[in-house]
């Protein structure tokens, strides 16, 4: 069978917030038991980043995911679908997602992963879209055992860390994302 | 049941896209990792993703000569944009959601951060649409032909003729925002962004036009399919004959 070559990625540009980071597809829940995920996107001259794009995917808190192919008997709220999306802010360069704690995955080892929630990063000046994962800093014991976490070199780790601030309600954790530089947020293949 | 199906697909085909640093590209130079992406094997977090969450389109958003709501027409040259999404066997790939931008006739986008360029804006074009691709992948707009416009990126820069298009297939690693571009546009060769794929697969960004599509008295036709990273046929088939 012939494969056929994938379309090539382009930027999103400057103008993408016409129709893909729309008025309120930050939040994925207004329930109380909410929490907000914020930061910063950074460039390698660690100047705000002014027109990043970013999606979110992530399991509901029972760790199903609202997708077909996750056929697992876990309680599945149907208005929550997981998936939201959110231009960086022009001025500042920050974000805010406002979702549920998603619940632990099965892993291919038979285990379950850590929470955790994945990142598209696109923007203005990038060509191709990046991957990686937000995990939660109040869950040390999950993400010492995490499949993907372990093979993250030690020194990089925290940059998938998302920090829980302190007295806040709901809780705000802070995730920043450096393209480039010292800190380089790690991105995956796969 | 209670065990999730697993869809796992192949590397992604890096060798099909642009490199992260394109420094004909300015912007790129300080957006792009440095580091080596670090591979990782693929869960249920890859290979789901939010495409098949999405359902809520109506037939009118596919319509961007009328659906800036004002009850007239838009201007310019009037043009159907049809194909199929597939996956990398060829499989039409139905129900991904495709969502499309682009400038006006004269190369004008509504957005608040156009400003420069002094071409007039149509009051009865947005210049936004969507619709999901159907049995077989396919999927339709009818538009208007979008213009060049200038930009800041080096002395007297202009941009192609092109609509944004963004694809939520059925994965994660699926995920696709890219360019739709006219064949045989003069500013090929001056067009970094353009340019910043690979040459070979730089072709599977052009859309060709298609006197069979072209409508009588009504608009022109071109054709444009959409290739997705991944395999959509379900473990329980082979590839095999």
């Amino acid at each position: 069978m012939t494969k056929h070559g994938e379309t090539p990625s382009q930027t999103v540009g400057p103008y993408f917030s016409m129709r893909l980071a729309g008025e309120g597809q930050n939040v994925l829940s207004t329930r109380d038991d909410r929490i907000v995920i914020e930061g910063t996107v950074f460039d390698g001259a660690g100047d705000h980043i002014e027109d990043a794009f970013l999606e979110i995917w992530q399991a509901g808190p029972s760790g199903r995911y609202n997708h077909p192919d996750d056929t697992r008997d876990l309680d599945l709220e149907p208005s929550f679908t997981g998936f939201g999306r959110t231009a960086s802010d022009f001025k500042t360069g920050q974000y805010r997602f406002e979702t549920l704690k998603p619940g632990r995955v099965p892993d291919p080892e038979g285990a379950f992963q850590a929470p955790h929630i994945s990142v598209i990063v696109q923007g203005r000046g990038m060509l191709t879209p990046v991957f990686t994962r937000i995990y939660f800093s109040d869950e040390q014991h999950a993400n010492a055992d995490d499949l993907v976490l372990r093979g993250v070199p030690e020194s990089r780790r925290h940059t998938l860390i998302a920090e829980l601030q302190d007295g806040s309600s709901p809780p705000v954790y802070r995730f920043d994302i450096r393209m480039q530089g010292d800190d380089e947020t790690v991105f995956f293949d796969f | 049941m209670s065990e999730p199906i697993i869809r796992h697909y192949g590397p992604k085909a890096y060798s099909d896209h642009p490199p992260f640093s394109y420094p004909d590209y300015k912007s790129t130079v300080l957006r792009g990792p440095k580091e080596d992406l670090l591979t990782i094997v693929q869960t249920l977090s890859e290979t789901t993703g939010p495409g098949p969450v999405w359902s809520e389109v109506s037939e009118e958003d596919a319509d961007l000569t009328t659906n800036a709501g004002t009850g007239g027409t838009a201007i310019g040259e009037r043009i159907i944009v049809t194909g199929r999404i597939l996956d990398e066997n060829g499989n039409g790939i139905p129900g991904v959601l495709i969502e499309i931008w682009q400038a006006n006739a004269c190369g004008r986008y509504v957005h608040w951060r156009e400003t420069a360029f002094p071409a007039p804006l149509d009051p009865n074009f947005i210049g936004v649409g969507q619709c999901l691709s159907g049995e077989n992948g396919v999927y339709r707009f009818l538009t208007i032909k979008p213009g060049p416009y200038p930009w800041g990126n080096h002395p007297n820069a202009w941009r192609p003729a092109h609509i944004h298009f963004s694809m939520m297939g059925p994965s994660l690693g699926s995920r696709l925002v890219t360019q739709m571009y006219f064949e045989d546009d003069r500013l090929f060769p001056f067009d970094p962004i353009f340019n910043s794929a690979p040459e070979p697969s730089r072709v599977r960004m052009i859309a060709h036009y298609d006197h069979d599509l072209t409508e009588e008295n009504w608009a022109l036709g071109w054709r444009w399919d959409i290739v997705l990273r991944g395999n959509t046929a379900t473990p329980f088939e082979t590839d095999d004959e």
